[in-house]
């Protein structure tokens, strides 16, 4: 179909738009706005955070560094968690390291093929770190990839993810433009803000459409570091 | 599924269609109400004004720009895309995207398709095309699901089944789907659903999905959604077709943060939704999920046409959010299936004639009574009223006049007659003794106006000149002072 691939640029390149005026200028825009709110504090971001994530139903846990996979435990506990899947990663071994004798942990180890039934029929819950937390929106940011299966927060029915207080920005572009997203794009960057929701019947909303029909967080505060 | 034949309806018969759906009471009661409870959630996301008019301003710029480089950013999309090992294909018309589609299926050996939203995919009627060779494409979102189950088609670009109520969506549900029991009950009801499709995505050989905003910097597909539905067509099946039109490229990833938040608040009046779904490739190497072959389909489809034309090409800024259709006085009283297009009211208005002809979509400008709702909502701000004039009068032109840019379907609406009608109207008014003339005729000869007066008297009293002419009674009474 290449032929097509020429006809269609020809036919864009015949119409001769030209570029009107200057090219867009996005970190003005959102420069002036950050100017015109000033630069909130972080217990201002984290409170933001959690106010959106609660408004978009998720259970938010504001925990202690030292104490946060106690909190993590007892939240999968309360909801009768008995297999946590998790990656490979620091803070799913620390929390690992926590389950109690009645979770099972469940690493992700081997390609999805092999094991697609049990993740979907047989995992209660799945565990993953975010990179990132957006306070404007209450999202949370996941860099899926190599250290990070997709499937992890997207298919058990409880969805737990760690956010960390030192990560929350302000707005999305905030997030963006600190981290660098666009430099180097993971295989696939999510923004979670909620557990799966639809209003597609009446208007009626109604969770857990096809994703985790829970979202359990927890921020993590004090001190620096990793988790 | 889908044994139930689907419902091709063409805009050619739009006016009896409209005739149809303003006698329907209990349509016209679901989307009364539909379209206000989304302008009041709408509304509820833009508390003020300076600031939704700061991101307006914003979101049109990067479109306008996406616009102006497009060749040359729809080559660095492709590059990018095949740097991420990504296959790109190109297509004119819908069959060719069709085919292209088919033919990844037939390589690949796929007999299940799984499909995340895609208008593009709607617009081509890829599971018509699929089904009949044999191959089975179920829709995934909650609404497409419901309403492919139904034999329909979407009546809304972001809610496909909002002409349905929960008690028909009942009744189908326990007609169609094996061991549901009747329920009126919203939860049930999605569970039910999330029930059958969850066995789908595991079987699924193929997800095809939509693509909201394609990032040539990165070569990033940006989706929004908050089922997880897209998510799961993206990630869970071996191969993962992404379907999109031309103009839905933007230059950086920054370009995308703004219609990222204009996008959700314009549509369904949430800050975001549950997820925002960045794709860059296929499945690397070490990595333990996601598709292993992944392709991007490009569709033209008349979208070049629009973009030949200076003023025509704002129709290609559209980020496709229906805040459009909400607010149109015309498209909440007739629905989403009276137009008979796959992108209903004001903005399916505009694109339609692009898509299919001014033939085929000559009465569609005509739907409006040009309140201009639709441009004081677009995020992007696209003058939706100004294109409708500008497609009324090419549908009204003479067919081949020697236009510079020859739309197709040019003066599909002209007549002749409408033509003398308007030179004698004009030649009248033109000239000050031809207008005296008329009016001494006009008040004189006033009984003779005819009682039947075309479509005028079906619901009114017939028009009659009155007894003296304005200017008349204003000379009169200069001259009694």
């Amino acid at each position: 179909m290449s032929g097509a691939r020429e006809r269609i640029l020809a036919r864009l390149r015949a119409a001769n738009a030209q570029a009107a005026g200057t090219p867009p200028d996005v970190a003005a825009y959102y420069g002036a706005r950050a100017a015109a709110l000033g630069a909130s504090p972080r217990e201002v971001r984290v409170a933001r955070l959690c106010e959106c994530l609660r408004a978009s139903r998720a259970d938010v846990i504001v925990s202690p560094r030292g104490e946060w996979t106690a909190a993590a435990v007892a939240a999968l506990r309360r909801r009768g968690v008995g297999r946590l899947a998790h990656a490979l990663d620091p803070a799913a071994r620390a929390l690992v390291a926590a389950l109690p004798p009645d979770i099972d942990a469940i690493a992700f180890r081997d390609p999805i093929e092999r094991w697609k039934r049990e993740i979907f029929e047989h995992c209660d819950a799945g565990f993953t770190p975010a990179a990132a937390g957006v306070a404007a929106t209450g999202a949370l940011l996941l860099n899926h990839g190599r250290d990070l299966p997709r499937t992890l927060s997207l298919v058990p029915p409880v969805s737990l993810i760690l956010v960390d207080e030192n990560d929350i920005f302000d707005d999305l572009h905030s997030a963006a433009s600190a981290q660098r997203w666009a430099h180097d794009m993971p295989t696939n960057r999510v923004l979670v803000s909620g557990p799966s929701k639809t209003a597609d019947i009446q208007q009626t909303l109604a969770y857990g459409a096809h994703g985790p029909r829970e979202l359990v967080v927890i921020v993590v505060t004090g001190g620096e570091g990793a988790a | 599924m889908s044994t139930h034949p689907v419902e091709f309806v063409s805009p050619t018969q739009f006016r009896a269609r409209v005739d149809e759906a303003l006698h329907d009471g209990g349509l016209r009661e679901n989307f009364r109400s539909a379209m206000q409870f989304l302008r009041d959630k709408r509304a509820s996301q833009f508390p003020d004004a300076d600031e939704m008019e700061g991101l307006r301003d914003v979101g049109e710029a990067v479109r306008k720009h996406a616009l102006a480089h497009l060749p040359a950013l729809l080559e660095k999309l492709e590059a990018q895309l095949r740097a991420r090992g990504v296959h790109v294909h190109w297509a004119e018309t819908p069959d060719e995207a069709c085919a292209i589609v088919h033919g990844i299926a037939t390589a690949a050996g796929a007999r299940r398709v799984i499909k995340g939203k895609s208008m593009v995919s709607e617009e081509v009627e890829l599971n018509h095309f699929l089904e009949a060779r044999g191959i089975e494409c179920l829709e995934s979102d909650m609404g497409e699901y419901i309403v492919q189950l139904a034999g329909e088609r979407p009546s809304h670009i972001v809610m496909p089944a909002i002409h349905k109520t929960r008690r028909d969506i009942a009744e189908l549900f326990a007609e169609k789907i094996p061991d549901s029991t009747y329920t009126e009950d919203v939860d049930a009801l999605i569970r039910t659903g999330r029930n059958v499709l969850r066995d789908r995505f595991m079987q699924a050989d193929i997800g095809v999905s939509g693509v909201n905003f394609a990032v040539a910097e990165t070569g990033t597909l940006w989706l929004v959604e908050n089922e997880g539905n897209g998510r799961l067509t993206t990630t869970v099946p071996d191969i993962h077709i992404a379907m999109m039109g031309i103009e839905k490229v933007v230059d950086t990833l920054e370009h995308a943060i703004p219609l990222a938040s204009l996008l959700p608040r314009s549509a369904t009046g949430q800050a975001t939704t549950t997820y925002f779904n960045l794709i860059t490739g296929p499945r690397r190497d070490g990595e333990q999920d996601g598709p292993r072959e992944m392709h991007v389909v490009l569709l033209d489809n008349g979208r070049t046409q629009a973009y030949a034309d200076e003023q025509l090409r704002a129709t290609l800024q559209c980020i496709r959010c229906g805040a459009c259709m909400n607010h149109c006085p015309v498209y909440a009283r007739v629905g989403g299936h009276a137009y008979g297009t796959t992108y209903p009211g004001p903005i399916g208005q505009i694109l339609s004639p692009h898509l299919l002809g001014l033939e085929a979509s000559r009465d569609l400008p005509t739907a409006s009574s040009l309140c201009g709702a639709c441009a004081e909502v677009c995020p992007v701000r696209i003058p939706i009223p100004d294109l409708l004039i500008r497609l009324r009068n090419e549908a009204n032109r003479q067919p081949d006049d020697g236009a510079a840019q020859r739309l197709i379907g040019q003066g599909a609406s002209f007549s002749v007659g409408q033509r003398l009608v308007w030179r004698f109207w004009s030649g009248i008014y033109a000239s000050p003794a031809r207008y005296r003339l008329l009016r001494w005729a006009a008040t004189r000869l006033r009984v003779f106006t005819p009682r039947a007066q075309l479509g005028w008297t079906q619901h009114r009293t017939p028009l009659r000149p009155a007894r003296r002419s304005l200017h008349d009674l204003m000379r009169e009474r200069r001259q009694a002072k």
